[in-house]
């Protein structure tokens, strides 16, 4: 018996080992391709949000992770830092809407140095299907309607649904969702505009060893269990 | 030797199709059913791990004392998965994202274990390999017309998103077959996708019954020799 328990051991081990190899060479084989990819699709939604010809620095290297769980909704959150010659010019600040219908809603929002919104866009959420996923670009435009905005106060009532006499439209069957999106908005621009010199001179430090790297916080939000679980 | 690879199509096609039929992998089935580009990115996915798998089963059977298949069976498939999930990430980033859960969960799909198990492991490499193309081709196809009756009740579209599992070309494909001012909820939501099953379900076996009654009809003498060398 413990011959056999020996042998089928090995095997074992022989197929375990083989396996891993196979996962490790694949793993070496694509890192640089993965990592580019994740790059490239955080810089085309900064991009949408400030434009090429607003900045020469590169925007995805000029990242410093910010802790500020109140106003952005997540223990650190990355701030990317946009400069014309040195001279930076707006932020786009990575924040987390809590309250929304069902989970978390994960965006970034873009702000100038005048403390105008120069857009929002939703990097990830779990609204329904049909009713509160309006706020992404593709499905309606209402996350156009940020677009110029500006907070007037750290409770500026304006920032609100029309249902609780806002300026911003809710939807059909879905008040939820946008009222826990334009209140995490409000939050981050608040904290932008009252921040902005520090978070402009705060050290990129998005990509060291020791912090979880910005892309990673980005892209790996969550494990995105959309309908059904396992 | 041919009739062999008839019979292999047919069953993983139809008679013993591994959605319809076996019943199998249904999580994926029915959770990323909601539109023809995800159902295909999946499908395809899935297919990819279930002829890798079933080739390595077959070509180690002789090698895997029988004790240990299973476990050696699971990490076989597990390493195929992840092969499958870093390709996916570093080939079709937006469908990988989009998919997210479900590429790892290929791993837990019964009808992959299920294959290795009641075949590979008895069989040559290439038949294994067939069959596992077989019945992963009868996978994806159940998963695309449930993806398609799913996002055209839903939303009114057909492969909305395309270009994230075929590049920015495929964005051309989209097509806009109805214009809802309100999307049929129920169609994009779980429970669409349990009803959307069912009546596939129910068309084959209809198709089935169709089948049955013409032979059943046909003159008498023909179908006693049919039966005579098909009976069983």
């Amino acid at each position: 018996m413990l011959k056999n328990m020996q042998k089928n051991g090995l095997i074992l081990g022989a197929f375990a080992i083989a396996a891993t190899s196979l996962v490790v060479a694949t793993q070496y084989l694509t890192a640089d391709r993965i990592a580019e990819q994740q790059r490239g699709e955080l810089l085309r939604t900064l991009n949408t949000l400030i434009p090429a010809a607003q900045h020469d620095n590169d925007l995805y290297a000029d990242c410093t992770l910010i802790a500020a769980p109140d106003a952005l909704g997540a223990p650190l959150q990355p701030v990317y830092r946009s400069r014309l010659a040195g001279e930076g010019n707006a932020l786009a600040i990575q924040a987390t809407a809590t309250d929304g219908y069902s989970g978390n809603i994960h965006f970034l929002v873009a702000i100038n140095d005048n403390g105008l919104v120069q857009g929002v866009r939703v990097l990830q959420h779990k609204e329904t299907p049909g009713l509160g996923d309006k706020i992404e670009l593709k499905k309606s435009d209402w996350i156009l309607s940020f677009d110029g905005e500006r907070v007037r106060s750290e409770n500026d009532s304006r920032w609100a649904v029309r249902r609780d006499n806002g300026m911003f439209d809710q939807f059909t069957g879905a008040t939820i969702t946008p009222r826990a999106l334009v209140n995490a908005v409000r939050k981050a621009v608040w904290y932008g505009q009252e921040n902005s010199a520090e978070l402009f001179a705060a050290a990129s430090n998005c990509y060291t060893e020791s912090t979880q790297t910005a892309a990673a916080a980005m892209n790996e939000l969550e494990p995105n269990i959309t309908e059904l679980g396992e | 030797m041919n009739s062999e690879y008839r019979t292999l199509s047919k069953d993983g096609l139809w008679e013993n199709n591994p959605a319809l039929v076996q019943l199998l992998g249904l999580c994926p089935l029915l959770a990323v059913s909601g539109t023809v580009t995800n159902a295909l990115g999946l499908g395809i996915a899935t297919l990819l791990v279930l002829v890798g798998s079933n080739i390595t089963v077959s070509l180690v059977r002789n090698f895997v004392p029988n004790e240990i298949r299973i476990p050696v069976f699971v990490i076989v498939i597990a390493t195929f998965v992840t092969l499958v999930e870093l390709t996916m990430n570093a080939f079709t980033y937006g469908l990988y994202m989009a998919l997210g859960i479900f590429i790892p969960l290929i791993v837990t799909n019964c009808a992959i274990i299920g294959r290795a198990e009641a075949y590979a492991s008895k069989n040559n490499w290439y038949k294994a390999g067939f069959d596992g193309l077989m019945m992963g081709l009868g996978f994806a196809a159940v998963l695309v017309a449930l993806g398609a009756i799913r996002e055209l009740i839903g939303q009114g579209t057909l492969f909305d998103g395309a270009e994230l599992l075929l590049g920015e070309w495929a964005s051309s494909l989209r097509i806009q077959l109805i214009e809802f001012d309100y999307p049929l909820l129920l169609a994009i939501l779980p429970p669409g996708a349990f009803i959307g099953l069912g009546f596939l379900i129910a068309g084959k076996n209809w198709l089935d019954e169709k089948k049955r009654e013409k032979l059943a009809k046909a003159p008498v003498e023909k179908a006693q020799r049919a039966r005579v060398t098909h009976v069983s």
